[in-house]
């Protein structure tokens, strides 16, 4: 945001008021974070029909695009736009429209302090940490939302379950981060990487024991925080068609899909920026910081993909004990055990 | 005239007046309870203002974090009750359920 | 300035969507709305400086106590539609008395010579709500998570059903439903 301020400040001049910039620097970011959530949505759903398909000892797509189907998600994308917009008649009209923006802003707004590279960062927060945590659990409303106003049975259970699962698998997922604020002294997501400098082993998921289990813990939250398999309940297409989407169409739909993906990477770039040194590379200097960044969040996300084709759907009381007998003890001893280790090696200050 | 101290207590004034608008008329149990937080949030507008414009500390904000902490308390045992309320009674219009006993 | 035109536009969605919680007879509406006058409020307290309260406003009022009260009107409301038309015999005057109360809290915001300090807002404030609630307000913090574990107990009693054969079960559900995060 700062950034981009100062570069309208330098570009315009004195032409431009206070608001002015402050409009323009915002537009533009904003539009700039869409632009990233697209080209998310777009690279990923070729990903994961080609890493499906790899599991599956099929192809893929193949055809659209000159080499392994690369511009299927081009061709994907036109066709969802040229859908008819379908709002059903016992629909929640003004809830049904509004859903999917609550849920895609939501998605918007935690991409701002997501720290790419050294000063590339939308909205260098001292609560980043914190805020990207509140404005994806603002999203769980729009899960609601959506599934309230369809007025279909499926969505409705689509919307208690997803939401059900969000606000219970946020815990460890906020848990799990504690130990590395603790050790950091600071939310704010440049801190956090630049904590991490000197090497594979100052990242903090080898600071020790206890920050590794809670990389796993953080790792698995995750995956059940953006709703996909084996967690995908909110979804499941062999019980409840798609879940809270189920009525939607066209461009609606699209808001939903761009956010789901968008979601993915986010919690893996959180992730990479928390536990995996951001932008720091394995040894050596820091160099190419962003590609660096942004390799390792791919690879994060491919991980995801391969255990979503590759583990069977847990069942939603599973689900539930999980989070809450497993995962949520595990996330707190973790809490207690790195700040015991952190007095017993004496970095406490 | 520059947003001082007085535009933040009317907003609040605002939202406490439209919070107790509705627990005079509201009958539904849970938008009761709507009228509620909007009363908490009047309220913490108002330390949060009076920490930035008079006392210039975070004491104001530590009362107002206490204040949504207990919100939060207050919400969980509230609508375990209302939906105990309505296993019970079939309704949760508060009008309705004036007996201690089924 | 233009922090000016950021408060107005944070009050006018707050009180608005405010006033539509109030007015609304769909339930659902009224609770959704909610959503827009939490999200009001937290901008005011950004503008205000106080960032901290800001985020968690976000996180503990819209992430979870608000998530709640849509579950809650999803699950006592059976039929869709509005509400039976509220008879006047109670709104005229449950309106005359909240407009007497803001008007009365009005003129002594408007009346009174606050002690305004020309200070600026605190810079970093979590450091020193951190320290604040380790020192100074230790004892209400620790009264608090108290409070907190009494409230999930009571919560997760509440909602216990009889059937015995589904106790585990539903001890775990009202456990989920009656969380709280501080």
């Amino acid at each position: 945001m700062q950034v981009m301020t100062d570069l309208f400040a330098r570009i315009f001049g004195d032409g431009l008021s206070s608001l002015g910039l402050l409009v323009a620097g915002g537009l533009t970011m904003a539009l700039i974070m869409a632009l990233v959530m697209a080209s998310c949505a777009i690279v990923f759903t070729w990903a994961e029909r080609k890493v499906a398909g790899f599991i599956q000892s099929r192809y893929g797509p193949m055809r659209v695009g000159r080499w392994h189907g690369v511009l299927q998600p081009v061709a994907d994308m036109v066709k969802i736009l040229g859908k008819e917009d379908i709002v059903p008649r016992d629909a929640d009209k003004p809830l049904f429209m509004l859903a999917p923006f609550v849920i895609f802003v939501g998605s918007l707004m935690a991409w701002a302090a997501i720290p790419f590279a050294p000063g590339f960062i939308a909205a260098d927060l001292d609560l980043g940490l914190f805020y990207i945590f509140a404005v994806s659990s603002a999203a769980t409303i729009g899960i609601l939302m959506a599934g309230w106003a369809s007025n279909n049975k499926w969505s409705l259970y689509g919307a208690a379950r997803g939401a059900a699962q969000a606000v219970s698998y946020e815990i460890p997922l906020a848990l799990a981060c504690i130990p590395v604020v603790m050790i950091t002294g600071s939310l704010n997501m440049n801190d956090i990487v630049i904590a991490q400098q000197g090497g594979i082993w100052r990242w903090h998921f080898l600071h020790d024991p206890f920050l590794f289990v809670a990389f796993l813990l953080y790792f698995v939250a995750s995956i059940a925080e953006v709703n996909r398999g084996p967690f995908d309940l909110p979804e499941t297409e062999s019980e409840l068609v798609a879940g809270y989407h189920t009525e939607y169409t066209g461009m609606r739909f699209a808001f939903f899909f761009l956010a789901e993906y968008a979601n993915l990477f986010l919690v893996s770039c959180v992730a990479t920026a928390v536990f995996l040194g951001g932008w720091q590379p394995l040894f050596g200097p820091v160099f190419l910081p962003g590609l660096v960044f942004v390799i390792k969040a791919v690879l994060l996300v491919l991980l995801q993909m391969w255990l979503r084709w590759t583990l069977p759907r847990l069942r939603v009381d599973q689900l539930m004990h999980v989070c809450w007998k497993v995962m949520v003890p595990l996330a707190l001893v973790c809490v207690l055990g790195a700040g015991i280790w952190m007095l017993a090696t004496g970095q406490a200050g | 005239m520059t947003v001082g101290l007085e535009h933040y207590l009317t907003v609040s004034a605002l939202l406490f007046g439209l919070g107790l608008y509705a627990v005079l008329t509201r009958r539904n149990a849970v938008a009761l309870l709507m009228g509620v937080e909007l009363i908490l949030n009047a309220a913490n507008l108002n330390f949060v203002a009076f920490a930035r414009f008079v006392d210039g500390g975070v004491e104001g904000h530590i009362v107002a974090a206490f204040v949504i902490v207990l919100a939060a308390a207050e919400a969980a045992v509230a609508l375990a009750i209302v939906l105990a309320m309505f296993r019970n009674f079939g309704t949760v219009n508060v009008d309705t359920v004036n007996r201690l006993k089924r | 300035m233009s922090g000016d035109l950021v408060f107005y536009g944070f009050a006018l969605l707050t009180v608005l969507s405010g006033f539509f919680v109030v007015a609304s007879r769909n339930v659902v509406h009224a609770a959704f709305s909610l959503l827009f006058t939490l999200f009001g409020v937290a901008g005011l307290y950004a503008q205000l400086g106080a960032d901290f309260l800001a985020v968690t406003q976000t996180v503990v009022y819209i992430g979870g106590i608000l998530v709640l009260v849509i579950f809650a009107v999803m699950m006592t409301r059976i039929p869709r539609g509005d509400a039976p038309r509220r008879g006047l015999d109670r709104a005229v005057p449950a309106a005359i008395l909240a407009l007497l109360v803001f008007a009365l809290i009005y003129m002594v915001i408007v009346g009174t010579r606050w002690p305004e300090r020309a200070a600026g807002a605190p810079e970093a404030t979590v450091a020193e709500i951190g320290t604040g609630l380790m020192t100074t307000f230790v004892f209400p913090f620790e009264y608090a998570s108290l409070v907190l574990l009494a409230a999930m107990v009571g919560a997760a009693i509440l909602i216990r059903e009889r059937a015995p054969a589904d106790d585990a079960a539903d001890a775990d559900d009202a456990a989920g439903e009656g969380e709280v995060r501080s």
